[in-house]
Parts: C-alpha cells; sequence; structure tokens
C-alpha cells in the first residue's frame, strides 16, 4: 500500500509539469498582453511609455524561455510568485479564495450526498414504482438544469418571495472571508452559503443519485444477495450491510471527482452569487491576462484533481477489502 | 445636457408614481452618520491613481485622497473647477504662463503627518516628469508644462511654455491624487500597494477580491464632513448581480451606470425607493475605417459609410435599449467648444434628411466602385452599448445596399486587433475621458503617430497643426472656430471616423443616498465628502 501511495505521490510529479507548460504556452497564444488591457481598454489617453514601462515591470518584455524557466523553477521552489494584475503575492491571493472555494465545495458535497445516498436507494429498491419515477424525474432535472441558472432562480426567488411577503425585496447581506472568523462559526458560514451550495450541490447529487440508483439496482441482482435474502436476512439489512456498500465504489468516484471540480471549476456560480472563490478569480485572472496568476490557478485546481483521485483510490480499499494496491 | 430628479419613466408611469420629489437633497439639512454601500464593476489592479486608468480605481480610492482642485462637487455638470487643497483657484499671470495656487494651513495625512506645498509638488512632478521606470497615464496631458515648484510651503506654482486652454481641466483630473513626499522620496512605488492621503475618508481594510473600507477621516479640513462613518465598495463583476445588489438592498448605488432596462425593472420593483440620475456621458462610440486597407483609403468610401448613419433617428430609439443618447460631433454634447444642432446638421451624416444622406452615399460608392461592397465591422465582446451599437451601424449600411458582418472579440484581443495585427476593415472604437476637455479629448483624431490611441492608420498634418493652434490659444472664441473646422475635417471632409452617438449615463439609486450629483464622467465627483444618507428613508 505505501508503495502505491509512493508511486502514485511520484506519478504527480510529471503530471503538474506537463499541466505547467501546458498552460504557459496555452496562456500566450492570445493576442494582447496584460499592459495593452490596461492602459487602453479604458478608452482614455494612451502613453506608449507607460506601456514599455509597465511590460518590463511584470517581466513580459523578457524572452519566452526566460519567462518559462522563471515559471518553472519558481514552481519547484513554491515560490509562484506575484500576481501581474494586483502586484500581490500569489499565496496571499489565492489562500483567500481557496477557503472559501473550500467551504462551498464541502457544503456542496454533504448537501448532494445526503441527498443522493438516500433517493438513489429508494429509487433502486423501489423500481419502476411511482417514487422511482419521481426520483428520476428530480435527478434528470438536477442534470439539465445549469447550477448557475439555479443559483439565478434562487436569488430571484429570495427577491420575488421578500418582495411579495413583505413589499421590500430583500437580499441576505453579503459576508466576506473576513466576517466569518473560522469553520467551527458553522451558522454563519451557512448563512453565507447555503444558496450557493443548494444550487451546485442540486446539480451534484443528480448525478450521484442516478449513480447510486443504477450500481445499487445492479448489485441487487447479484447471487450473493439472493442467497442472503434466501437466509432470511432482514431486508434493511441486506441493503445497508450488503448491498449499498459494495454498490458505494463508483458513486465515490463521482463523488471525488464533482468535489475535484468544485474547487476550481464554480466559475459562474461565483459570479451568480459574488463569491469570492477561486472560479471568481480564475475568470478575471484569464481575462486580465494575468499570466503568473492563471498558471498558479491551473497548478492548484490541477493538484487538488490529483490529490482527491489519489484519496478516492484509497478509499476503495476501505471500502472493499478485496482490493490491494501493488 | 439634461439632469432629471426622480425620474418618471413614461413606460411605467402608469403603473408606478415615482414622485417628484421637487426638493433637492440640497434642501435638507444633511445627517451624519451611516456606511454608505455602493458595487463596483472591478477591482483596481493597483492602488496609485497616478499610473492607473480604469474607474475601478477611482470609485473606491478616491475618497481616500485629496486634489489640488476638483470638478464642482455640488453642480458638477457645469463644468466649473473649484478648489480642494487650493483656497482660491489662480488666475493665469506672465500672459497666461503662470498658476498661482495657495494651498489650505493645517491639512493633515491620514499618518498625521503635515500637508505643504512639497506634496502638492512631488507628486505632480510624479504625474508630469515621472522618473525613470515610473509610470504616468497622464503625462501627455501636461505636455505644456516647463516646471512646478514651491516658493514655500503654502504655494505651489506652475509654469507653462505657452498659454493652454488645456491645463485647468488637466489639473482637476481625479485621478491627481496628492501624496506624501517624504513617503515617494523613499518610495516611489509605495503608492501602488498602498493607500494614505489626506481625503475625507481613512483606510478601513480591504479583501482582495470582495470590498475595500474606508472610514470618517476625523482630522479632514472641510469642517464637519464627510457625513458618512464609512463607505463599503463592494466589487461585483455581472451587472444583474450590481443590480439585484440594488434591488435587495445589498448596496445603495452603483456609480458607473445601468441600462435604461434596470433602471425602469428597478423603478417597477422599488418605487419611490429608488432615485434616477441622468446624464449626457463623456463616452462615445465611433465607427474608425482603415485606411491602410482598400476601399478604406477612399475618402468617397467612408463618407458614404456616414452618410448612411441616421444619427437623428437613432438616438430616439435605441437610447430605449443602450446606454446612448446625445448626437454630437467631435466635443462633449452640449460642452461651449461643441457643435450646435445648426452646425451639425451641415455635417455630412448629421443632415436632417436621412433619404438625401443616403442617396448621396449611394452616388459615391457607385463613383468609387464599391455599390456592393461587403465588409467586417470589427466589434469588443461588450454588451453596453458595443454589441448594440455595432448591430444597429450593420442595419445602417444594409439601407445603403451594403453586406456587413459583424466580428467580436474580448476586450484582450480586441485591443490587439486594433492595436498591433491592425487587420480590420472598419472597427469600433471608443473615447472616454474623465474631465470633459474637448481640446484634449480630440487628440483621439489626430495622425497616429502623434496620438497613440488613434487606430484609423491615418496621418493628416492639417488635423495636427489644428490641434496645436487650439491648444496654444487661450481664446474660446478662437477655439470654438478652429474646432468646427477641425471637427467637419475629421467627420466630413476626409471622414477619418465616423461619431455614432454619444452615451448616457443612468445612475439608479436609493433614495435614501443624498448630496451625490451625478456627473458627465463616471471618473468624477466620487470623493464623497457630500454623501449622506437619510435615515428616514432607509
Amino acid at each position: 500500500m505505501y508503495q502505491y501511495i509512493i508511486k502514485r505521490l511520484l506519478l504527480t510529479i510529471p503530471t503538474l509539469f506537463g499541466a505547467a507548460i501546458l498552460v504557459f504556452f496555452l496562456m500566450r497564444l492570445i493576442p494582447g498582453d496584460i499592459c495593452e488591457l490596461r492602459l487602453a481598454g479604458t478608452g482614455g489617453y494612451f502613453d506608449e511609455a507607460a506601456l514599455q514601462i509597465c511590460r518590463h515591470e511584470i517581466g513580459i518584455d523578457q524572452p519566452m524561455v526566460a519567462q518559462l524557466w522563471k515559471f518553472l523553477s519558481g514552481f519547484v521552489t513554491f515560490d509562484l510568485g506575484n500576481s501581474m494584475w494586483t502586484g500581490r503575492p500569489i499565496v496571499e491571493e489565492i489562500s483567500l479564495r481557496f477557503e472559501l472555494s473550500l467551504m462551498i465545495a464541502v457544503l456542496a458535497t454533504l448537501t448532494a450526498t445526503v441527498i443522493a445516498i438516500p433517493l438513489g436507494t429508494i429509487a433502486a429498491i423501489k423500481q419502476d414504482t411511482w417514487i422511482d419515477y419521481v426520483v428520476r424525474s428530480f435527478s434528470i432535472a438536477g442534470i439539465a438544469i445549469p447550477s448557475f441558472w439555479f443559483g439565478i432562480l434562487i436569488i430571484f426567488g429570495i427577491l420575488f418571495t421578500t418582495q411579495w411577503w413583505t413589499g421590500i425585496p430583500w437580499m441576505p447581506p453579503i459576508k466576506y472571508r473576513s466576517d466569518w472568523g473560522s469553520w467551527a462559526n458553522i451558522s454563519n458560514n451557512l448563512a453565507l452559503l447555503i444558496w450557493p451550495a443548494l444550487a451546485t450541490g442540486y446539480r451534484y447529487s443528480a448525478v450521484a443519485t442516478r449513480m447510486t440508483r443504477s450500481a445499487l439496482l445492479e448489485v441487487l441482482r447479484e447471487d450473493y444477495i439472493r442467497t442472503a435474502r434466501a437466509k432470511g436476512l432482514l431486508e434493511r439489512l441486506i441493503i445497508r450491510r450488503h448491498s449499498l456498500r459494495n454498490a458505494m465504489l463508483p458513486v465515490v468516484t463521482v463523488i471525488g471527482i464533482e468535489f475535484a471540480f468544485l474547487m476550481g471549476g464554480l466559475v459562474v456560480t461565483e459570479q451568480v452569487f459574488n463569491l469570492n472563490g477561486l472560479g471568481k478569480l480564475f475568470v478575471e485572472s484569464v481575462t486580465n491576462y494575468d499570466y503568473t496568476m492563471t498558471q498558479a490557478l491551473v497548478m492548484v485546481v490541477v493538484a487538488v484533481f490529483v490529490f482527491t483521485n489519489f484519496l478516492v483510490d484509497v478509499f476503495y480499499a476501505w471500502l472493499d477489502p478485496r482490493i490491494r494496491y501493488k | 445636457m439634461r439632469l432629471r430628479w426622480q425620474l418618471a419613466l413614461p413606460a411605467v408611469a402608469g403603473l408606478l408614481a415615482v414622485p417628484l420629489s421637487g426638493a433637492p437633497a440640497e434642501a435638507q439639512a444633511p445627517q451624519k452618520g451611516g456606511t454608505l454601500k455602493y458595487v463596483v464593476p472591478a477591482e483596481p489592479p493597483s492602488f496609485d491613481g497616478h499610473r492607473e486608468t480604469t474607474f475601478a480605481l477611482i470609485h473606491p480610492i478616491a475618497p481616500f485622497y485629496s486634489l489640488l482642485i476638483r470638478v464642482d462637487p455640488t453642480v458638477p455638470y457645469n463644468g466649473k473647477f473649484v478648489c480642494d487643497l487650493c483656497t482660491e483657484m489662480a488666475q493665469p499671470t506672465d500672459g497666461g504662463t503662470t498658476y498661482t495656487f495657495n494651498l489650505r494651513q493645517g491639512v493633515k495625512f491620514a499618518d498625521g503627518s503635515t500637508l505643504t506645498a512639497q506634496d502638492v509638488v512631488a507628486s505632480f512632478k510624479k504625474i508630469i516628469f515621472p522618473p525613470q521606470g515610473v509610470a504616468s497615464a497622464r503625462k501627455a496631458f501636461f505636455v505644456a508644462v516647463k516646471s512646478v515648484s514651491a516658493p514655500n510651503d503654502h504655494t505651489v506654482e506652475f509654469k507653462l511654455k505657452y498659454p493652454s486652454g488645456a491645463f485647468i481641466p488637466a489639473l482637476a483630473n481625479p485621478y491627481n491624487f496628492i501624496y506624501s513626499k517624504a513617503i515617494l522620496d523613499k518610495d516611489m512605488h509605495w503608492y501602488e500597494k498602498n493607500v494614505m492621503g489626506s481625503g475625507p475618508f481613512i483606510w478601513d481594510g480591504r479583501e482582495a477580491g470582495a470590498f475595500i473600507k474606508g472610514k470618517r477621516n476625523p482630522n479632514y479640513y472641510i469642517k464637519g464632513k464627510p457625513y458618512l462613518d464609512g463607505f463599503e465598495a463592494i466589487f461585483a463583476k455581472k451587472q444583474s448581480l450590481r443590480v439585484q445588489a440594488v434591488q435587495g438592498n445589498r448596496a445603495a448605488i452603483e456609480f458607473r451606470g445601468f441600462p435604461p432596462k434596470s433602471r425602469d425593472d428597478l423603478v417597477k420593483a422599488l418605487g419611490d425607493k429608488i432615485t434616477v440620475q441622468e446624464s449626457n456621458w463623456n463616452c462615445v462610440l465611433m465607427a474608425t475605417p482603415n485606411h491602410k486597407k482598400k476601399p478604406f483609403d477612399d475618402v468617397r468610401v467612408r463618407r458614404a459609410l456616414t452618410l448612411a448613419i441616421d444619427r437623428w433617428g437613432g438616438s430616439k430609439y435605441l437610447s430605449n435599449i443602450a446606454i446612448v443618447k446625445a448626437v454630437g460631433g467631435v466635443a462633449f454634447p452640449g460642452h461651449p467648444l461643441a457643435a450646435t444642432k445648426a452646425e451639425l446638421e451641415k455635417i455630412a451624416g448629421y443632415w436632417p434628411d436621412i433619404n438625401k444622406s443616403r442617396a448621396e452615399a449611394k452616388k459615391l460608392l457607385a463613383a468609387a466602385g464599391a455599390s456592393n461592397l461587403k465588409f467586417t465591422l470589427h466589434n469588443r465582446g461588450v454588451d453596453q452599448p458595443y454589441k448594440i451599437v455595432g448591430t444597429w451601424l450593420i442595419d445602417q449600411w444594409k439601407k445603403i445596399g451594403l453586406q456587413v458582418t459583424q466580428r467580436v472579440q474580448p476586450t484582450g484581443p480586441f485591443y490587439a486587433t486594433l492595436r498591433k495585427k491592425k487587420d480590420f476593415d472598419v472597427s469600433l472604437d471608443f473615447n472616454c475621458q474623465a474631465v470633459v476637455n474637448p481640446l484634449l479629448d480630440v487628440s483621439k483624431f489626430i495622425s497616429d503617430d502623434v496620438s497613440g490611441n488613434q487606430y484609423g492608420s491615418y496621418q493628416d498634418r492639417e488635423l495636427d497643426k489644428m490641434f496645436d493652434a487650439m491648444n496654444k490659444s487661450g481664446d474660446e472664441k478662437e477655439q470654438r472656430s478652429i474646432m468646427r473646422k477641425f471637427e467637419k475635417r475629421v467627420l466630413d471632409d476626409e471622414a477619418h471616423e465616423m461619431i455614432t452617438l454619444w452615451w448616457y449615463r443612468i445612475i439608479p439609486h436609493r433614495s435614501y443616498v443624498k448630496g451625490w450629483h451625478i456627473t458627465p464622467s463616471h471618473y468624477l465627483n466620487q470623493q464623497l465628502d457630500n454623501v449622506w444618507l437619510d435615515k428616514s428613508l432607509m
């Protein structure tokens, strides 16, 4: 097992390097640069000398090879440098947002799990009954509705409901990272994140519900389940002890992938709720041509994906003792 | 320019009575206290006003700083300048080449140090004569300035190379923050990442990507001000989110401007809880033909393109859906240097009879052998008002038999095409300035090797001469006369550029926000020292 873990960890190094080089060149394929955007993009006077100073300050006037070397050597020494747009340390900028994105991802995962596993199980047990149809409709709707659109619906729902009820449209006040205190302040954090967590968790749960249902249906048709029933075991025990645990392998995979996706992929949902997370930072850094920040963010997201996949693999072994990594 | 308080919208007037207060905010006694929350569409790249060009810096950062002079915050739309740090507006001496300003005494920076003339001089030297490696975005505004000095701690003297009508408006630019000389002496880049001024508010914190907060400066030099306890500038990129923020009272105002539809929605939802202020806007979209590409090197084709555009008609219906309205020439409509309606109507593309205009356009195209011309309009991927105006232009050109397609690019690649690739046929471009100063604003239209931001790739030395003559003349009558010739050459004789419609600024805000007056620019009047909150309306 340890050998497997070490091998997996070592494999992440070329993966990260490959992603780093790819994003470095892809970013530079887009026409224009950060200084032009900063100085010409506002339609005002434009000073050519200021443009040259800007390019020199952030180092984009250097040859491409020198820029790549600086990026890769910084990456190896865990020095991600400064954001080209704000001039502030990238680590500072990312860490500020990372916690928020992590919190949304965790809350959305909890929401999805709490919804998906019971619903998927019930749908499988009550296959082809009205309950199954309701659950399937609910989950198909969840897959079909983009989470950002669901988010907009939630916002309008709050505005219209409060206007209808009190005569004055109302929105929950905006809270920031500095308002939270810590993870321990659960009620405060929930108040801030419940709506985006619900918006993303619904789609997430829909995928997991369908996966739970189909995996459980497959397991329920296995010989050993028939044997358990023949032995006269309680149905509750058969489902909980013998079926569900075995059906969880693909569900865990889906949950893992979705969790990793949420860490950098809440681009639009964060915009909809104006949350200061990694997704919003991602969009801003790409639109601002902030090469260093985009490169660092891609690295963070790749690292999260690699790490989550690794955790999922380890979790497999716990779920199914027959799995042994060699 | 029109300013309407608590606008009653025809579309919803029957359903919603948006009360016309009749009594502007000044009639009431300002109330102290409260925090003004407002939304800002973007976060500034740095905090240094001398190097940045975006309004995203002005909205959250201007309240921390003083200026030497500024646009009158109580009646900002009349184009007058008043003292901020100075005690009296300087009158030019030495044949219009010397301006001497006396400063207020006892003004303190937020760190407790005293602001003197040395700080003002150091700040303007950084703007006008930046040392090597220090960027100054508005250095070109001050080409007429020979020197800036401090004869004593309370006097600042500007010496000009020649009299210039553009000097005072340039001095009132809202980005000309007064910094501490002591700090600049230590590190010229300090203000890029830090804030320390002598304005009505002092720094109260920031969260990158989320907000900037300020609190009342207890030592502010205008007694009794500011009225607010503090402010919170919340960054929200999406327009829908900013509208929702005002609707849901997460924020009281957004200072850049909303489109007409958002204004109507807010008024419909909130009735008298919303006040709308509107004004012409010192920003304009123009169609720029690429003079290096055939057939746009032919003045007949360029004139045909401008003749096809029905600006008077477009103003009526486009203003219902986009942030554009006023018909104007190269100078901001309503400014003393701008053309009157009668003067405009003599320029190609502004004739009152659009049918006559289009018939002439067809003749010109035929003469140029370009009757069935097909080309691409290059545009920026921004809805308001770029894509709307672009679509309208295509429709206008279709009416003279042209087939035009639209190519839309995000901001970065859009400017890369304009500045480097230059492979467009006709492109939309815009001119947007802080202080209304047509003498400098029209530098957009002079030769590209002089202007720096003219993307039509033409050189016209006649225009350059006229531009110089206007700026060196101290006589407004003479300036106006040259401006008319300049305008005729740019828009008609050579048709280098095609002005579309000037922007229209619409600010719907919570009615409890008082003391803020709309300006013709989203860069102006953002120090917030006059703003107060009417608690009876909250």
